[in-house]
């Protein structure tokens, strides 16, 4: 009784959680111009969808900025991660906590502040806000994520790891890249991920950043303004399809890693 | 390795992309735009028409906080005494739409409120309706939990997984009610866990635009009001940094309030 209750109320979530994006993945196979009458199949959806070149145009400003920011601030925040490493306690905690004000604050004052920011320095030199101010401002709030990522791999590493590698001929560029940088890694990694993924899905601060410069996010933003073309039910559901195969491909991995370690465990 | 002189470059950033633009902030807060010192921003916002936003923002933020945690709270204990491979495909399944963008996921429910949108038509079948569902008070609060629910489900998830299952059993053993176990075991236990998620869906809830102006047929919260300052017809940054400034500090204020319960909360908020 107690377990059909619980399947009943996960079965009741799931349907919140999934019935709007089920919605739109029905429509976007809809034959007729009729958001509300699905009269048939039909792709014309996501043929308009490949044929509109603003959408393209602004798919891949996203992928690259989410690309470039990912990598420089995974860049600066490992190395931010190692320079608090080896600061005193006290003053750790002061730059871990000013370091955290993007996290911590709502995204639109982080957004609003960049923008007076750019502006300020933009202005006088005649200069608007584009692909760069977007770039900067991704990297800002993404590298927090990331030194949240890497500070933990550093805790847990032997101290004594790195002055063995010094101890047995390693520089310390080399103790850094073949010791250290491999105890790190799965956080470095993580960070990335999560650093990219975020930049992909930034509206607000993008928004507020951006100019005439256009994100996916935003450009989707400008499709929201009445009348809404329907294409942007094939949009969410290849958005939805690729966002499950990552996952699903992720999930896979993680599953037989676990597996091959229980077996590593157990021989 | 030793050395501190790595995090030289992120200090400097820090400085010009985190500490400056809040001076900036706090600068046009105060400055109007002849350059001189002003509170007309203040003033503006004092307004009891302002007020009123102000207020109703945190309200709606604190309604939403409400039903995601009624609706999170027992979910993430049902899935945290699953086998654990059901789990891990449960909670993929959880934050599969959070990784949709929040704007395609407003756009659903615009279609699903509409006047005959299909949740109108369902009604239509078993003779009811249509009701007036876009454009009204519960469809922001029914966006906004939408939106932000995933965020309160993992870190109670998160804390809940740690629970030993015997403590609820010896607990149940020894005499306790279902309210028992949850007022003496899960809820202390779960503490840290509720905490976060308070503040990850309340924050992002309260400072929302977008949400209400489409779900609540252009009814403002706080966050449109700030977007209309900045990048409307009409911008006026000093108006627009004060409200920003009013709102970073309720909000630090709350946060700083909630983390005297909880010390490590940034544990929590990496998924």
């Amino acid at each position: 009784m107690k377990k059909v209750g619980s399947k009943l109320y996960l079965g009741l979530v799931f349907l919140f959680l999934y019935a709007p994006i089920l919605v739109m993945i029905f429509f976007s196979f809809n034959a007729s111009s009729s958001k509300y009458k699905f009269t048939g199949f039909s792709l014309r959806w996501y043929a308009r969808l490949f044929n509109d070149s603003a959408l393209m145009e602004a798919l891949l400003n996203t992928l690259i900025v989410a690309f470039l920011a990912a990598v420089l601030a995974t860049v600066l925040g490992t190395m931010a991660a190692i320079g608090f490493h080896n600061m005193k306690k006290r003053s750790r905690g002061i730059a871990m906590n000013i370091s955290n004000i993007p996290i911590i604050n709502p995204e639109i004052v982080t957004g609003v502040s960049l923008m007076l920011l750019f502006v300020a320095v933009l202005r006088p030199m005649g200069l608007q806000l584009g692909f760069f101010t977007v770039l900067l401002s991704h990297i800002a709030f993404n590298t927090p994520y990331v030194i949240l990522n890497v500070a933990p791999k550093l805790r847990q590493m032997d101290k004594n790891l790195y002055e063995a590698a010094l101890d047995l001929g390693c520089s310390p560029v080399q103790a850094f890249r073949k010791v250290v940088l491999p105890e790190i890694m799965p956080g470095v990694t993580a960070g990335a991920l999560m650093a990219f993924t975020y930049s992909l899905d930034d509206f607000i601060i993008s928004y507020f950043t951006s100019g005439t410069f256009q994100t996916l996010p935003v450009y989707i933003y400008s499709l929201l303004k009445k009348p809404i073309p329907l294409s942007i039910n094939a949009l969410s559901t290849l958005l939805f399809l690729l966002v499950l195969t990552v996952l699903l491909i992720t999930n896979i991995k993680d599953i037989r890693q676990s597996r091959r370690e229980a077996r590593g465990l157990a021989g | 390795m030793k050395s501190k002189v790595p995090a030289y470059p992120y200090f400097g950033w820090m400085a010009v992309f985190t500490i400056i633009p809040m001076l900036f902030v706090l600068y046009f807060a105060f400055i109007g735009d002849d350059g001189q010192f002003t509170l007309d921003g203040f003033r503006r916002l004092a307004d009891p028409y302002m007020i009123a936003i102000f207020l109703k923002s945190l309200w709606l933020a604190l309604l939403t906080t409400i039903i995601c945690l009624l609706i999170a709270y027992p979910m993430a204990y049902i899935l945290s005494r699953m086998k654990l491979n059901t789990q891990r495909t449960m909670m993929l399944l959880v934050m599969l739409p959070m990784w949709m963008n929040f704007l395609l996921r407003i756009y659903a429910w615009m279609m699903l409120l509409e006047n005959n949108g299909l949740i109108n038509k369902l009604l239509g079948f078993i003779g009811l309706g249509p009701f007036q569902l876009i454009g009204t008070t519960g469809a922001i609060l029914a966006g906004m939990a939408y939106n932000f629910l995933p965020f309160m489900v993992l870190p109670i998830y998160s804390v809940m997984t740690k629970i030993d299952g015997s403590l609820i059993e010896a607990s149940q053993d020894l005499g306790c009610n279902f309210f028992g176990v949850l007022r003496r075991i899960l809820l202390p236990l779960s503490f840290p866990g509720v905490i976060t998620g308070i503040t990850m869906v309340f924050v992002p809830a309260a400072s929302t635009f977008v949400i209400s102006q489409r779900l609540g047929g252009g009814e403002l919260m706080i966050g449109d009001v700030i977007e209309m300052y900045f990048v409307g017809a009409e911008p006026n940054f000093n108006t627009g940094a004060s409200i920003s400034l009013v709102l970073m500090l309720v909000i630090l204020i709350g946060m700083g309030i909630m983390n005297l319960f909880d010390k490590d909360e940034m544990e929590g908020m990496l998924i």
